[in-house]
């Protein structure tokens, strides 16, 4: 089989790291070449140095053994590259047909030829069987119907190669299975593919030939056929993992938080959570599983103070809480650990010893009426920063310097240290690299077996198999049943992902 | 009160044109993403460039073209701001601002030694459309008008077929949205919102011309005072459209020419005049409180982008 | 050995900018200078002698800086909480209305009273005006740039139609003179400076650079502001009432603004006339607080330096003729320069690596 594309010693290194060294990648024509590493192994800086958005610091590419040099996203295009990234390229105000044509649009006497645009975007949703609405906005299309559009969008530019940056994160594991099938049709085709992922399942199931990439290096490549997950997962951390979290015995106590059949609406005013019911109880760990965008978030942020319900009862401890201020929340023994660190979890131009005390700078502990008291307050960070293992153990840093890691230890640290009755955790390890997450991990069932109630919402199916004791599936807006996790299975919670009624 | 009407009719156009071309100028700006509270500078710039060059050359044409020039050149320093150096763009628009009003004050002192210009002899004259302007009133009021008054509306008429019918006009609504999305399909984003700036600019230039050499025949240091923000106000109550923008300061002109001619119909005994001249903003305010929402603004709007390198 | 250095990084961070700022500035005006025929040299040394020359020159530079603490201060205080108050302008005219009116009134008051009233009312008239786009923020979300730019000519507009309707005298287009009892001037210095109009309200704009500062960076006030200026949604997560800090910070901002107009009309003008245009200041307030970096005592160093310049312009007009606007070319010219702080910081990057 022919080479299509060769990366020969690329590296690319910005202002404080160095994203890729001397990386070795060739990917053969018609094959489907998975690229493995954890978050932040340099996966994205080297697909997106192959597709022009950046350029390499040194090295050479050859695409069909022509030396090239991608310097911008048209050159990448022009050479038959085509990239679906993560996060959508999309614009939402935009119909489907005007974002594929968007960049090299049809013309008729130098105008815009709309007509002509739907035309050939119907003909190439045809001949590839991904089927689009070109005039409905992308605003109003599912998420699935998106990843067809982006997909589109490589083939109207004649891709042969196409990279696929992470393509399932947002999928079920129904809608999964219909990548798939495009990916095997494109691959008939003679089309290759380069598929960005850090799960091993779905590489086994799909790839022909794996290039494992760690901290920047590219660790090994081998063929699917001759290597086992486990092989992958200690090449790809680079020492053997143990997935299982060790656990006291299961033995719930009272039930701490208590949702009856709440709803609440999402920023667009849209319902978004129609009728939740669940208890948390002491000493467990309730997972709430799900795709991202089935009510989570609102979920939280409802019983956080976040988001106002329209309907229902929160309780806590039998105290009804529907509807208090977030204060009020905080004070009545709820911690939270929210899914953005960035968003919500830290004041990034905060140093960290104010960042410590977010939510309690005003309490008797650390102001005399309305005088903050800073020295309490920077006794309190010091003895968090050495509890909680923060690096660097400066209470003067802003949070802004800090690594993932250590930004995510603030917090949780912050969120602790304040003995809550109830700790919600959203996405708890999102981005972060192996040790950091088996940090978390620890914590989190530390407070469990500490018999504190623990609600874990994350869209890692494999977390929160291994860390709840009871699993609730979300889907869209409604929980569609529980489980108690040693009776669940990836399949049968993938169904129920996908709107089946569980048991 | 035929007459009057219109009276008031051809009166609200005078008003409404300088606002149209500088509430264009903001929607090509502000729909690739870039806010321009800078438009005021640029009309202040515009309008004393075409009134120094009318009085220079005694051409008011080539005022107008001075004024377009001259506005697109001061835009050209927010672009450099805004889109090249990522400033924030508010900012760089009061240093715009500042920027026109001591500059055309520090020439005005040097060129006639004092705060004003002389009166400018050779202004814009009217044109006479052949038949239409023999329309008993409307006529009058709608094809007796000045040149800039036509060029207006043409100019609405065009910036709409840019913005929707182009694919420039495709591509500069889509770097409004999601540049980097843009940037992604190969679309050069600092190219597009560098052309839009600079496009603003020179009608905002425009715009000033039409004041200084279209009505007032003088510049001076009050001639601009504030047009640059109603056309701001404008460009957000026509929810940043070319047709929203040209109806919005037809309705704001009319509020001026009720102003102006209060007091000659006898408006006065009902409504102070005071109050015709806050209505733009006062409206721009309540449609901002009701129901003009961030829904309607670009979503990039005032973001700078940063290419990844 | 670190410490140091980090230390000296800081303060180029912070220092750099504006100073770089500062000099870029006062290039710009030179060529404008040179470029229309005049000596740069002679015209900055004349400016110079504006600023520091003698007494009365001095002494009007500190009555010129005054409103610009008041105006810079504002502006820097919404801007720790996330406003960007481009109405400082508005706030700054309803503050001299107020403060004429009351100053006129009531002669028979004893005169800390008095004028305590005034600038109360000054801060009250700044602090409601400041309140329409506080609100709106706060509750609907709606941006502050745009309501504050548009309730800065509705302020010209509706201050000049109070004067004009209801609070002219006779045949002027002008309030009444304030009353001895509100005046805020110092005759002893006045005389000493050779007629300088120098007043107390200079005191009053020190005592809130400081206390502006405390509430800041010592009080639980101020770390909700700042935390909500930073950043909203980790500020909500905290417990924090986004909407009423923003409120509140407005109401703040409005009214130092306010006082500040009331301080302009009790310590120099003595009444409000009628303008056809807006007094400037509140627009030279964010300049000022762009230069001192949003920090209280920088507001200080920027109202120096801002009204130092327009002070010295006018001795440098009288005396080589180059007309006085250079000024506000100079002032634009630097905040278009710290505007663009990356070019800023790119220059100050070049001449580390040549050291």
């Amino acid at each position: 089989m022919e080479t299509v594309i060769e990366m020969r010693n690329i590296s690319k290194i910005f202002p404080r790291v160095v994203a890729n060294d001397k990386i070795n990648l060739s990917v053969r024509q018609g094959e489907i070449h998975a690229l493995l590493g954890e978050n932040g192994a340099g996966k994205s800086t080297l697909m997106n140095i192959l597709y022009g958005l950046y350029q390499p610091s040194a090295g050479e590419i050859y695409v069909k053994g022509q030396k090239v040099s991608i310097t911008n996203p048209n050159v990448a295009i022009a050479l038959g590259i085509g990239m679906v990234h993560q996060h959508f390229m999309l614009i939402p105000t935009l119909t489907v047909a005007e974002n594929i044509v968007l960049g090299s649009e049809p013309r008729r006497y130098g105008f815009l030829d709309m007509r002509k645009a739907v035309a050939m975007v119907e003909e190439i949703s045809q001949r590839y069987g991904l089927k689009v609405d070109p005039q409905a906005k992308v605003e109003s299309i599912s998420v699935g119907m998106q990843q067809r559009v982006e997909i589109l969008k490589a083939l109207y530019r004649g891709t042969e190669i196409l990279i696929l940056d992470e393509p399932t994160a947002v999928l079920t594991p129904q809608e999964i299975l219909e990548l798939f099938d495009i990916m095997h049709n494109l691959n008939t085709e003679g089309k290759s593919i380069i598929f960005i992922t850090h799960k091993l399942k779905e590489i086994m199931a799909i790839a022909d030939r794996i290039t494992i990439i760690r901290r920047g290096k590219v660790i090994d490549t081998v063929t699917t056929a001759s290597t086992s997950p486990r092989e992958l997962a200690a090449k790809m951390v680079g020492r053997e993992v143990s997935f299982k979290v060790n656990k006291q015995e299961y033995s719930p106590g009272e039930t701490v938080l208590q949702l009856e059949n709440v709803q609440a609406l999402n920023s667009r005013k849209l319902p978004a959570l129609k009728g939740i019911s669940l208890e948390v109880r002491r000493g467990e760990i309730l997972g709430i599983a799900g795709v991202d965008g089935n009510g989570q978030s609102e979920l939280v942020d409802v019983v956080a103070g976040l988001r106002k319900a329209t309907a229902g009862h929160i309780k806590l401890l039998r105290k009804d809480i529907t509807n208090a201020s977030p204060r009020k929340v905080i004070a009545a023994s709820i911690s939270h650990i929210p899914e953005d660190r960035h968003l919500r979890g830290l004041v990034l131009d905060f140093t960290i010893e104010e960042n410590m005390v977010l939510e309690t700078y005003y309490q008797a502990e650390f102001a005399n009426g309305i005088i903050l008291n800073n020295k309490q307050i920077q006794m309190h960070a010091k003895r968090l920063i050495q509890e909680f293992d923060v690096r660097p153990p400066d209470q003067k840093t802003l949070a802004r310097s800090l690594s993932g890691g250590n930004q995510q230890k603030v917090i949780i640290a912050r969120e602790v240290d304040r003995d809550p009755n109830l700790l919600i955790a959203a996405q708890p390890t999102r981005g972060l690299d192996v040790g950091a997450i088996e940090f978390v991990h620890r914590r989190l069932v530390e407070q469990r077996d500490k018999g504190k109630a623990v609600l874990l919402v994350s869209l890692d199916l494999d977390e929160i198999m291994d860390l709840s004791d009871r699993i609730a599936v979300i889907y869209e807006g409604n929980i569609v049943g529980i489980v108690a996790a040693e009776d669940a299975d990836e399949a049968m919670l993938g169904f129920m992902m996908a709107g089946a009624a569980g048991n | 009160m035929l007459p009057i009407l219109a009276t008031l009719l051809g009166n609200t156009l005078l008003y409404a044109t300088p606002l149209i071309f500088a509430a264009l100028g903001g929607v090509f700006s502000e729909r690739s993403g870039v806010v321009n509270i800078g438009l005021e500078g640029m009309m202040t710039i515009g309008a004393f460039a075409a009134a120094v060059t009318a009085l220079g050359t005694g051409n008011p044409w080539l005022g107008v073209v001075a004024g377009m020039l001259s506005g697109g050149l001061l835009a050209l320093l927010h672009a450099v701001a805004a889109v090249t150096f990522r400033a924030d763009q508010v900012v760089s628009g009061v240093a715009i601002n500042f920027m026109a009003n001591g500059f055309s004050m520090f020439m005005l002192y040097k060129l006639y030694g004092g705060g004003q210009t002389p009166h400018i002899a050779t202004k814009l004259a009217k044109w006479a459309i052949p038949g239409l302007a023999k329309i008993p009133y409307l006529g009058d009021a709608l094809f007796n008008n000045y040149p800039t008054v036509y060029l207006a509306f043409f100019t609405a008429f065009l910036t709409w077929v840019v913005l929707y019918k182009t694919t420039f006009g495709l591509r500069l609504r889509s770097v409004g949205e999601h540049p980097l999305a843009a940037d992604t399909m190969g679309i050069n984003v600092y190219f597009i919102r560098y052309t839009c700036v600079i496009i603003s600019g020179c009608l905002a230039g425009i715009g000033g011309a039409a004041v200084s050499i279209g009505i007032i025949a003088e510049f001076t240091e009050v001639t601009i005072v504030g047009q640059g923000f109603i056309a701001l106000a404008a460009m957000i109550f026509g929810k940043w459209t070319p047709w929203g923008a040209l109806g919005a300061c037809m309705f704001f002109g009319a509020a001026n020419a009720l102003d102006a001619i209060g007091q000659t119909i006898g408006l006065t005994k009902y409504a102070n005049p005071a109050f015709f001249s806050m209505l733009p903003y006062l409206l721009t305010i309540v449609a901002l409180a009701g129901f003009i929402g961030r829904a309607n603004a670009p979503a990039a709007d005032g973001k700078p982008y940063e290419k990844g390198r | 050995m670190g410490k140091q250095k980090i230390w000296a990084k800081d303060l180029l961070e912070v220092a750099g900018v504006p100073a770089i700022a500062i000099i870029l500035g006062l290039v710009v005006g030179a060529v404008a200078m040179l470029w229309m025929g005049y000596n740069p040299v002679i015209g900055y040394q004349s400016l110079l002698r504006g600023i520091f020359g003698d007494a009365y020159s001095f002494g009007e530079t500190i009555r010129s800086m005054t409103p610009l603490i008041f105006t810079g201060l504002a502006v820097a205080f919404a801007f720790r909480t996330g406003l960007f108050n481009i109405g400082v302008e508005g706030q700054f005219v309803l503050g001299m209305l107020a403060g004429a009116l009351v100053g006129a009134a009531w002669p028979q008051l004893p005169w800390l009273l008095h004028v305590g009233l005034a600038l109360g009312a000054g801060a009250l008239a700044g602090a409601l005006w400041a309140a329409v786009p506080g609100l709106l923020k706060g509750r609907f979300g709606v941006h502050e740039v745009i309501t504050t730019i548009m309730l800065n000519y509705v302020s010209l507009i509706l201050a000049n139609y109070l004067i004009r309707n209801f609070f002219r005298v006779q045949e002027q287009e002008a309030t009444a003179n304030i009353a001895p009892s509100a005046d805020l001037s110092i005759a002893l210095l006045k005389q000493a400076s050779g007629g300088a109009r120098i007043h107390w309200g200079t005191v009053v704009a020190l005592g809130l650079v400081v206390l502006v500062a405390f509430i800041l960076y010592k009080t639980t006030l101020g770390f909700e502001f700042r935390a909500v200026g930073f950043n909203p949604h980790a500020a909500q997560y905290g417990g924090i009432n986004v909407t009423k800090s923003l409120i509140l910070s407005m109401l703040i901002s409005g009214s130092i603004a306010g006082v500040g107009g009331a301080v302009e009309i009790l310590g120099v003008f003595g009444r409000m006339a009628v303008s056809p245009i807006l007094p400037g200041v509140g627009f030279d307030g964010i300049a000022v607080a762009l230069i001192g970096n949003n920090n209280p005592f920088g507001v200080l160093f920027g109202s120096f330096l801002f009204g130092a310049l327009k002070t010295g312009a006018i001795q440098m007009q009288y005396v080589t003729q180059v007309p006085y606007a250079i000024i506000r070319v100079v002032i634009a010219a630097i905040v278009f320069f710290v505007a663009i702080k990356e070019l800023v910081r790119r220059i100050l990057r070049l001449k580390r690596r040549e050291v």
